[in-house]
């Protein structure tokens, strides 16, 4: 039987997370206090070489991402750490389990890659429906200033740091990071074109560093027990663990941190507690809206960030959400294709008429049309022209659900599957 | 609190509108932003109004037109529509006697629909202003509105 690895989720549960105190005698801070002592390169090199890899579903190296920024524009007065707190993808909560459980941790990690960077100020993006998240990492930041892990000198090191949350407004693309640059300065949501990476031109125009909750959170850890440790969990291209949030028809959903290489059929059937009622498993929605259905035969395909890019499939987010053999997939992908529609911001034409076209079509997909083989390749080759046309991630996603329910599911989606 | 001085808890700095916006809205007994709020704040970040405006109109949780004491949302996710979202949005819309988007008419509650609320693992979920419900059913439905009306959330 498979089991969790928990390392970033060690303390979930069984600390108080209310008190800094409690999280000092689990071993908290030591990372922050260790990386203080540490020329910001060396924190760099240490990540570098641990492997960790960004764990909002880019999977970007975050010590190179920290490299480019601490070498953006020397020129400029100031650089900024921003944490992305803005999950939105459907299906994740995984940021929330850490910000209502541990927060402590990302804060730490935080604060530790602002050290890395060189950043004096930094804000703490956060959807405004996690409402105990906000609280949460409010008292913390609180608590951090109290005991001097925050503010001036910090540890007597020298060090400078200023943080701050800053709340969304309900806007799934805010949390694509330069989208999320934009409502930082109190501006609409539209994404901006790229380059500038904000590691050269960021928030306020200065070099920024934008981390997910999960990422920042292996930064102690990795600090301070050292890039060895952590490359004995996971696998040689993706070390460490990810956490993975499983829900709809199994007997146990929920949050799972794994190291990375488990199968789809483990994690439902070892840890997800099978599949509800007993039902036969039909597909899951792989890494959210914004990922892609698998169908029966990819049960046994080890989820990695790799293995599934080769088949054509994502692991994103984490998220996993598991469809049993009475639920029809088009609905779901409707529900994607609806998705998109509503966050579309409507500065790529493209996307905004495509993401309002792509749903008028889902609908008479489900209704009566003379030839739904061709109405299904219209909406690929659509979506395929948004992918390429549009300036950010929100219109080169439809393709991605679209694409592989056509790839699994086309007789269910066109019809020919129903008696 | 009145607008002015609910504004002036944030410093005059433009990246600021965010959260005054937010803070204007949760002090309105209605849950929205005024046309006056919007011109005092432009005039207070030396902001034009039409950006304001933009801004506000912009994000989906923000209203410019009166709504309830309660703002019910109802995530309408891919997990939750598996686990029947559709069926809680129809509970609610008829013990409400409203439809999705309308406020009732003693203006105690508005009901909106939301994109995923993170609360997957116990879905179907939905949040009455700060507070989040979780595994939802006819039951428990009932319940929690009445508590709403009773005053005693």
């Amino acid at each position: 039987m498979k089991q969790e690895t928990r390392i970033i989720l060690k303390n979930a549960g069984r600390i108080d997370p209310g008190s800094i105190d409690d999280y000092i005698a689990a071993g908290g801070y030591e990372g922050l206090r260790k990386a203080l002592g540490m020329k910001p390169g060396a924190v760099i090199d240490e990540l570098l070489e641990a492997g960790l890899r960004g764990r909002g579903g880019a999977g970007f190296s975050t010590g190179m991402k920290q490299r480019f920024t601490s070498k953006g524009c020397l020129e400029c007065p100031r650089r900024y750490v921003v944490v992305n707190a803005d999950e939105g993808e459907p299906g994740t909560f995984k940021d929330r389990i850490i910000m209502e459980q541990d927060h402590h941790l990302y804060l730490e990690g935080t604060i530790i890659a602002a050290h890395a960077i060189r950043a004096s100020r930094g804000y703490i993006y956060l959807r405004a429906e996690y409402h105990q998240s906000i609280e949460r990492t409010l008292r913390a930041i609180e608590q951090a200033y109290e005991k001097g892990f925050l503010g001036k000198n910090i540890m007597g090191s020298g060090v400078d740091l200023d943080l701050e949350i800053k709340l969304g407004a309900g806007s799934y693309l805010c949390g694509e990071e330069l989208t999320m640059l934009e409502s930082l300065e109190g501006k609409r949501g539209n994404p901006r074109i790229k380059p500038p990476f904000p590691a050269e031109k960021g928030v306020f125009g200065m070099p920024t560093l934008v981390n997910n909750v999960e990422t920042l959170a292996n930064v102690p850890l990795i600090i301070s027990k050292g890039k060895q440790w952590y490359r004995q969990f996971g696998t040689e291209r993706s070390p460490g663990t990810k956490i993975f949030t499983i829900s709809g028809q199994v007997n146990k959903p929920g949050h799972y941190e794994l190291e990375l290489g488990i199968s789809l059929r483990e994690l439902i059937d070892h840890l997800a507690g099978g599949m509800r009622e007993g039902k036969a498993f039909k597909a899951a929605l792989l890494g959210g809206a914004a990922g892609t259905f698998v169908g029966p035969v990819m049960l046994d395909e080890r989820l990695t960030y790799d293995n599934l890019a080769e088949k054509g499939a994502t692991l994103g987010s984490g998220a996993v959400i598991v469809m049993a053999e009475d639920d029809p997939v088009h609905d779901i992908l409707h529900n994607c294709l609806r998705f998109f529609r509503h966050e579309s911001c409507g500065k790529c034409v493209p996307c905004r008429a495509g993401t309002t076209l792509l749903v008028r079509e889902s609908e008479e997909l489900r209704a009566e049309h003379p030839d739904k083989d061709g109405l299904l390749q219209q909406m690929l080759r659509e979506a395929q022209i948004m992918a390429s046309t549009s300036l950010c991630p929100l219109g080169q996603s439809p393709v991605l659900p679209l694409k592989s329910a056509a790839k699994y599911f086309a007789d269910e989606l066109t019809g020919r599957g129903r008696a | 609190m009145s607008i002015e001085s609910t504004i002036r808890q944030f410093r005059p700095e433009k990246h600021n509108l965010l959260m005054i916006l937010h803070a204007l809205q949760n002090s309105h007994p209605k849950n929205y932003l005024t046309e006056e709020a919007l011109s005092n704040t432009a005039r207070y970040l030396g902001l034009t109004k039409s950006a304001v405006y933009g801004v506000a109109s912009y994000y989906s949780m923000f209203s410019l037109t009166p709504r309830g004491k309660y703002i019910i949302r109802v995530c309408v996710s891919p997990v939750c529509e598996l686990l029947k979202a559709k069926e809680v949005v129809g509970i609610l819309e008829k013990e409400l006697g409203i439809t999705t988007g309308q406020t009732t008419p003693c203006g105690l509650f508005t009901l909106e629909h939301s994109e995923c609320l993170g609360q997957c693992q116990e879905a179907p979920s939905m949040m009455i202003n700060e507070k989040v419900y979780n595994q939802l059913d006819a039951n428990r439905i009932n319940d929690i509105l009445q508590g709403f009306r009773q005053h005693k959330p």
